[in-house]
């Protein structure tokens, strides 16, 4: 199979827009709000979905004609679970401040349904290197919404921009002190859960308008 | 008028159908219904119209909200006299406060034209009335210090979130003035959580609102005694029916509310029934309260029913917020039920949660939830009874 023909950039081009997990499938929607709340967050949490999502869609696919039909959830489950367990220890050895604020949800990876959803919707029925390519662009796909979540909800809320760096990160951008001196207040209600609901939604909004997708009433 | 006709038919040819100005049909139709009445005629039933359309409807509510403009502004000079400890009169206070009123409510009005405008003209629809009673209705929920910005954003977060995602005037679950007023409660907590007073004063000049004295007390002792006790502000019943006391530009004095109130039901668009029975519930729930009091240290649970309905904004948001037709129940029993849960909420929330002092604004959104809820079940009851009684 070729790498770049008009399928395969296909798989990755329509989980990033016209079948994007959050804002279409409306999937993963727990992470989404958890690890919005700044921006190298949001980076670090995407780099490893994309990370999980891609190993297990290969290690599956491969194995897809050894797996029992009965017993496939079990089968599929463990082995994202070790995936996660891997990333897990992976950032505790060298971002070990980003998994302290991540703390929780980067072992909730197991339970992002855009994981599990993506092994038994393509990755048991196709073959490793589409699935490759599927997991690929679902990651990213689930990163770009998240990433423009927390861009805004950082932004606004908390009136920084934090880029991802070995320590506690690095901040590119933060309002300066003249404008809050000038009156300019952040945004606390962005900082809470509700307020990523509301990102989340406008979000889900204005793609479902470029992507051209109407929902059946 | 002719000569106004002409300008209208003139400029109603370049925004017709086909035209390139085509797309700002909404912006002239709007203009032209502001002087002149519609010569639409209906094609199918009902033919028989109201002469109360939205805009009369509108322009009720907005003329019984004039008088609480015009002592909001006085009382904010009122205020800021009194805390420059200096002599002024009547007039002169109501002009110091309109410098304060005036441009809060052109930011509200042009935030929310500006949104209204941009949805009428994406969506091609006529322009709605509908904003005029949401914008009008915003200042007079505002601390008269607050930040233009915030206003602004404030409103429009009201009209698209609270409006127009769901389609617009007559479709939409939230009041759009609350919703707004709610965004900015928890977007700026500093400036409208209502513990500390609103009044225009000297530079770092601060004191207590009558819900945060009893909500933060030095020391337990009746609500009552540490209002007596407040020696900055007047806290008596008195005083704060007459309303010269610090809040929310529009809420403070109760006469002028009942006023609007009786203007309002008697010209038939406020419910009697959603006013009265939030009044039962608030008094109630206050009752048993005063009851339980003996058990506990909180002093909030201390306020008598007479107190809580005038502190803070409740008469204000039950007349003007809770009565709104679209986000209310719409059946009579509906109503009462929907009524008598805002006044039990308000005093729930301001009495057991001290970081939210006023309640009725959480309360009235809460219950314009449930409002469709309650309307399905006293109709799906209605039709088990009349199938039982004629089983």
């Amino acid at each position: 199979m070729e790498l770049f023909n008009s399928e395969s950039k296909k798989i990755i081009s329509d989980p990033i827009n016209v079948n994007n997990p959050i804002s279409l499938q409306v999937l993963g929607i727990c992470s989404a709000l958890a690890v919005t709340i700044r921006l190298d967050q949001a980076i670090i949490m995407t780099l490893a979905v994309i990370f999980v999502l891609c190993s297990s869609n290969v290690i599956l696919s491969v194995i897809r004609n050894y797996i029992p039909t009965r017993v496939r959830i079990v089968i599929m489950l463990s082995v994202i679970a070790s995936l996660v367990s891997v990333v897990d220890e992976l950032l505790k050895a060298y971002l070990y401040d980003m998994s302290k604020q991540l703390s929780v949800f980067v072992g909730l990876i197991i339970t992002n349904c855009i994981i599990m959803g993506r092994a038994e919707a393509f990755a048991l029925k196709n073959g490793p290197s589409k699935a490759f390519l599927d997991g690929l662009g679902n990651g990213l796909g689930y990163g770009l919404i998240i990433i423009v979540v927390s861009f805004f909800r950082e932004l606004f809320g908390a009136g920084t921009i934090t880029l991802p760096d070995g320590g506690a990160g690095y901040v590119l951008w933060s309002i300066p002190e003249s404008w809050y001196a000038a009156g300019y207040e952040n945004i606390g209600l962005l900082v809470l859960s509700p307020g990523a609901f509301i990102i989340l939604g406008l979000v889900i909004w204005v793609q479902r308008e470029f992507a051209g997708v109407e929902e059946d009433a | 008028m002719n000569f106004l006709r002409k300008i209208f038919e003139e400029t109603g040819k370049f925004v017709e159908k086909g035209k390139p100005l085509s797309w700002a049909y909404p912006v002239w139709e709007a203009a032209d219904t502001i002087f002149f009445s519609t010569n639409k005629q209906t094609s199918k039933g009902p033919h028989i119209r109201d002469n109360m359309d939205i805009k009369r409807t509108m322009f009720f509510v907005v003329i019984a909200l004039i008088p609480c403009y015009l002592f909001g502004a006085y009382n904010i000079g009122y205020l800021n006299a009194l805390a420059l400890d200096i002599d002024r009169s009547l007039l002169a206070n109501t002009f110091f406060g309109f410098g304060y009123v005036l441009p809060i409510l052109i930011a509200t009005f042009v935030a929310g034209a500006v949104c209204e405008l941009t949805f009428a003209i994406i969506r091609k629809h006529e322009v709605n009335e509908g904003f005029l009673v949401s914008c009008a209705l915003i200042p007079l929920t505002m601390p008269p210090d607050v930040p233009l910005w915030q206003v602004f954003i404030g409103t429009s977060f009201g009209i698209i979130i609270g409006k127009e995602i769901f389609g617009g005037v007559g479709t939409n679950v939230f009041n759009p003035a609350l919703t707004a007023r709610a965004f900015m409660y928890f977007a700026f907590p500093t400036k409208i959580s209502g513990d500390k007073v609103w009044a225009v004063g000297p530079d770092g000049y601060s004191g207590a609102t009558a819900l945060a004295i009893p909500a933060n007390p030095v020391e337990y002792d009746t609500a009552s005694n540490l209002f007596a006790a407040s020696t900055q502000f007047d806290f008596s019943l008195m005083n704060m029916f007459w309303g010269l006391i610090p809040g929310s530009i529009g809420e403070t004095n109760k006469l002028l509310i009942l006023g609007g109130a009786f203007f309002l039901i008697y010209c038939g668009i406020a419910s009697w029934r959603i006013i009265v029975s939030s009044v039962i519930g608030l008094v109630f729930t206050a009752f048993i309260f005063n009851l339980l009091s003996g058990f506990s240290t909180n002093a909030m649970l201390t306020i008598t029913p007479l107190q809580h309905l005038l502190i803070g904004s409740f008469l204000f948001g039950t007349v003007f917020m809770a009565t709104e037709p679209v986000t209310s129940s719409h059946t009579n029993t509906g109503r009462w039920i929907y009524g008598f849960l805002i006044g039990v909420l308000t005093v729930i929330i301001r009495s057991i949660n001290p970081a939210y002092p006023e309640g009725v604004m959480l309360a009235i959104l809460i219950m314009n939830m449930f409002a469709p809820l309650i309307d399905y079940y006293v109709v799906q009851s209605n039709i088990k009874m009349r199938l039982a009684r004629n089983a």
